[in-house]
């Protein structure tokens, strides 16, 4: 269970929060079908740092931005998803 | 009082003024309050207490703690309770495992005579073919599978879970630990303090009169803390990410277990040593025992562990039992000194150890060898932190290398030292992590040495590496040599480590002589990963208290007084009937019903934006949707897949109120949310989940709209409120409704919302002037029959998580002019392939014959094409109906298909020009 510090309610335990994976910026409607099917279906899944979304659906409702090691689990930076990074 | 019970002791823990009676495989024998099952047997002369798992030899005490192997019993319904543990209790009935048909007398020995030692495999290599035989194989082989008896009709039980935030918790109550926990309290830490035995003191608990009386002065100071909760007969099972800990709590009471899962600031890990057993022929007979476990039973129960010892020691506490087993009047004939290179060779004996040979090729006469030669760390809870303990040959035990800040470790578990060098560790570390809980600068606490310990694994002879698995060093040798070169794989071949004890017996001695025949040392022979839980616990445990909230409407006390009967639907119990739902449809069809819908999803959208919102999460268009009118829309997650649908309405111009399905009015929300904060925040829409504040009734039938014009001003008359619009207005005396004229049923109908504390108010109102038209109330199971009656599909009952909004009929919403929209892309890449099954009604050539939900649909050559998704009798056309998801090629109106039916047979059905299998024009609804 992972504790994440929610910019708005505290630390929370990770059962609060839904997981929405790395944040991938949507390609444009019209961009080819590879390029959507790269981004629907093919994640990185890679080590180190990353920066992933999650939404803090049992608590401010909130969508926040997280950085996250892979490694580690160690959560460096955790801020609303429309505060600039 | 019995030969083997001794004179009083100084530690003992048994209360010789309760006597305790219970039952031994059937007869009565006696103990005292305190003993444990082994004890009190012992105490009895009981020496065998089980057979072994693959060659059914006899096995007595080995460890007599927690983790002995060889003692794991029946207690009443409850298998594998570990009986060196468990404290004996009245009227206990307590059978050995794995004995059929009796402990004495044991038929499965014939294994031993047969194969003398299975190799390891045997059982792959050798019944492997002709595979038509394995179900004959398995079946007397489970006859021979060890553990106990599942009472299927066990007596449902009490669990419990408990979330706990302390700042320093300290996992093990010996010395170091205890020592730990006062430091951290006196530095302002709330301490949680668990310990796995019924008290704390760990190994001081069966120590001389110097050991007992630190425990005393350590044990008070615990005890006077009062930010120090003590948890004894409790483990810590599991570390987790970002300290999250979790505590199995065993004896309480009222509850069988307990989970407590805590997020600490700090956790100390203060586990101790378990002694490990040495391996050479004969090391699993009864009467070969732990030094640790002859200290056990003479100090802390009183029992004489056997009457001539040979004793093989290689440390201080191997030398202390020698003083222990002769102040219990034990004749120890023989000390085989390991650092003087003196060992045990061999054990004799059939049913208990009759002779023992040492390494100078003599033989001693006795019934007891006790073997102290070495300790293992339990360093589950550092590995599970990510560290990875570094073996040390002098002290010939893995000792932690790296821990991350917030997990420090002390006593046994990180060096050697006296009683006070083991305090004053505690001490520091306790200290250390009550300041790092306070966020100030993590500073090294002084190391203990690591000790001095001859690495003793194996002798010159073969015997039992796991005694709960059955596994030799010879199997692990071979095993190495038929190529499992590496840990991992030995451990899966041989099954080492995979029995009830978990490798806390038997792992080091495994890696050792696994690396002994791999030819590197243990050092460069990676162990096996520790994975949470660390000690057994029970399923009950993890699920805790049955507690499932549900929800209910504000009608709910009418529907129980008129005698529904209840389904749970998502989390809401709803009327499933009252009685006869094929009459509450004939109703519906026939005169007016109403249904109480307030489960339906309700989001009160507000804002200048909303319409671009719509536009975005709907396939469908909604630029134009004038204030009054309400649509149909369907939405799709990014991969084209159906995720929900239902009806939006505009109440006003910057209003509106959109309906999702029961079930999906969360993540609707979610979705929603999400869209209008990562996608467009710029947007002006706000947002209101109004699921429970309107109780929704839709009045259905014929002769709904006579109804409704009794209770309402609003004007009802087809030419101004025509099908799919909404009017606002007073309904029944209540102000502020607003009404919709849709249909799942396909009846004319209006869906009536009030404020929800109105609910029962409108119900009883529609009821009452309804009553000459025979309103009927009906529930979920009407309204699905119709709906399957229209073919209106259930988004996650004839759609599942696979099901693109292509091959379900509503094509003609898919708007892929719209510039975007939330599956645009995935949708026009679905149009362009087209393989996609398709949702199709269909009707069995036998109208008799209603298939189950989810019986396959088969193609000529036997393959699965499709599945029936809805089907019911239909009391409205007098026949089976039915919903299928079918592949594309069998999806034309026309085409036959066979549905393998639920016992075995196959019926033969039709596919439909449309969904709807009544009133496929819709004129019912738009009367």
């Amino acid at each position: 269970m992972l504790l994440i510090q929610c910019p708005h309610c505290g630390d929370r335990n990770s059962d609060e929060f839904t997981f929405n994976g790395e944040i991938v910026p949507r390609p444009d409607a019209d961009a080819d079908p590879a390029t959507w099917r790269r981004y629907l279906y093919m994640k990185s899944n890679g080590d180190g740092w990353q920066t992933e979304r999650w939404f803090h659906v049992s608590g401010c409702r909130r969508f926040l931005r997280v950085e996250r090691n892979l490694d580690t689990n160690e959560i460096r930076d955790v801020r609303d998803y429309g505060d600039p990074s | 009082m019995s030969q083997h019970r001794l004179g009083a002791r100084p530690g003992e823990v048994i209360d010789r003024d309760q006597p305790v009676e219970f039952k031994w495989n059937g007869k009565t024998v006696r103990g005292f309050e305190g003993d444990t099952i082994a004890s009190a047997l012992a105490a009895n002369g009981v020496r065998v207490f089980s057979r072994s798992f693959k060659y059914h030899r006899p096995r007595g005490i080995l460890t007599a703690t927690y983790h002995d192997p060889n003692v794991i019993v029946q207690v009443g319904e409850d298998p594998n309770v570990r009986g060196a543990h468990q404290r004996i209790e009245a009227g206990m009935d307590v059978r050995s495992q794995n004995t059929w048909p009796s402990l004495g007398f044991d038929v499965k020995t014939v294994n031993r005579l047969v194969g003398r030692f299975l190799s390891p495999g045997f059982y792959y290599k050798t019944f492997i073919r002709p595979q038509s035989l394995w179900p004959t194989y398995a079946k007397v082989l489970s006859r021979f599978a060890a553990g106990g008896d599942v009472d299927p009709n066990h007596a449902p039980a009490n669990f419990d879970h408990r979330y706990a935030h302390v700042d320093v918790l300290v996992a093990g109550g010996g010395p170091a630990g205890m020592a730990a926990a006062i430091a951290a309290a006196d530095g302002g830490a709330s301490v949680m303090l668990v310990e796995e035995e019924h008290d704390l003191g760990g190994h001081l608990r069966y120590g001389n009169s110097q050991d007992l009386e630190d425990l005393r002065e350590l044990k008070t100071s615990v005890m006077t803390r009062p930010n120090i909760e003590v948890l004894t007969d409790s483990v810590v099972s599991g570390r987790f990410d970002h300290n999250w800990v979790s505590v199995v709590q065993r004896t309480i009471g009222h509850v069988e277990e307990r989970l407590i899962q805590a997020r600490v600031g700090a956790l100390v890990v203060a586990a101790g040593t378990l002694e490990r057993p040495y391996v050479f022929e004969g090391n699993d007979l009864p009467g070969v025992m732990l030094s640790t476990a002859v200290r056990r039973l003479i100090n802390l129960h009183a029992v004489k562990p056997g009457d001539r010892a040979v004793v093989m020691t290689s440390n201080e506490l191997g030398d202390a039992a020698i003083t222990d087993l002769e102040s219990a009047g034990v004749d120890v004939t023989k000390v085989l000194d390991a650092r003087q290179g003196e060992t045990v060779v061999k054990v004799s004996g059939g049913r208990r150890v009759k002779t023992v040979a040492d390494s100078s090729g003599n033989t001693h006469r006795a019934d007891l060898l006790v073997m102290a030669a070495g300790w293992t760390t339990p360093t589950s809870l550092l590995n599970m932190a990510g560290d990875r303990p570094k073996y040390s040959p002098e002290a010939a035990r893995y000792l932690p290398l790296q821990l991350p800040d917030n997990v420090m470790v002390t006593g046994g578990m990180a060096g050697s030292g006296s009683t006070n060098e083991l305090v004053d560790h505690g001490s520091a570390t306790g200290a250390e992590a009550a300041r790092r809980t306070k966020g100030e600068e993590p500073q090294p606490v002084p190391k203990l040495r690591p000790g001095i310990q001859p690495e003793l694994y194996r002798s010159s002879t073969h015997g039992f590496v796991d005694y709960s698995e059955d596994v030799t060093s010879k199997d692990l040798i071979s095993a190495a040599r038929e190529g499992y070169d590496s840990m991992e794989l030995a451990k899966r071949y041989t099954t080492v480590g995979m029995g009830p004890v978990q490798g806390k017996v038997e792992a080091v001695n495994a890696v050792a002589i696994h690396g002994e025949a791999v030819d590197n040392s243990l050092l460069e022979t990676a162990t096996t990963t520790w994975r949470p839980p660390y000690a057994p616990i029970r399923l009950g445990t993890l699920a805790g208290r049955k507690y499932e909230p549900v929800r209910y409407s504000a009608i709910q006390d009418w529907h129980e007084a008129y005698g529904y009967t209840p389904i749970l639907a998502g989390q809401w119990v709803r009327p499933d009937h009252y009685g006869d739902p094929a009459a509450e449809v004939n109703a519906v069809r026939n005169g007016v019903g109403i249904i109480d819908v307030s489960p339906l999803g309700k989001i009160d959208l507000r804002g200048t934006d909303v319409p671009r919102l719509l536009e975005f999460v709907y396939v469908n268009k909604w630029s134009r949707l004038d204030v009054g009118k309400v649509r149909y829309g369907v939405m799709c997650a990014e991969d084209g897949v159906i995720m929900d649908d239902g009806v939006t309405g505009r109440l006003a111009d910057d209003h509106y109120m959109m309906t999702t399905t029961s079930s999906g009015a969360g993540s609707v929300w979610n979705w929603l949310d999400d869209w209008l904060q990562t996608g467009f925040p710029s947007w002006d829409v706000r947002m209101t989940a109004v699921t429970d504040g309107w109780t929704s009734i839709n009045v259905a039938g014929p002769r709904s709209r006579e109804l409704v014009s009794r209770l309402t001003d609003i004007d009802l008359h087809p030419g101004s409120f025509g099908y799919m619009e909404v009017r606002t207005g007073t309904v029944a005396g209540i102000p502020g409704c607003f009404v919709w004229r849709i249909g799942f049923t396909g009846e004319l109908s209006y869906e009536i919302h009030s404020p929800a504390n109105h609910g029962l108010e409108l119900w009883e109102a529609l009821l009452r002037a309804g009553h000459d038209l025979g309103v009927t109330p009906f529930g979920l199971e009407a309204q699905r029959i119709m709906r399957l009656e229209k073919g209106h599909f259930i988004v996650g009952q004839d759609t599942d998580g696979l099901s693109q909004a292509h091959g379900f009929g509503v094509d003609w919403a898919i708007k892929m002019d719209k510039p975007d929209f939330a599956g645009k892309p995935e949708l026009r890449f679905q149009a362009e392939h087209g393989e996609y099954p398709r949702l199709v009604a269909i009707q069995t050539l036998d109208p008799e014959v209603v298939p189950d939900e989810a019986c396959q649909i088969i193609s000529e050559t036997g393959g699965i094409i499709g599945r029936v998704t809805s089907s019911r009798m239909s009391p409205t056309l007098g026949r089976s109906i039915a919903l299928a998801q079918v592949e594309h090629t069998s999806a034309a109106p026309g085409t036959r298909i066979n549905i393998r039916l639920t016992d075995g047979k196959t019926v033969t059905a039709s596919v439909l020009q449309q969904h709807a299998h009544f009133d496929p024009d819709g004129s019912r609804l738009r009367a």
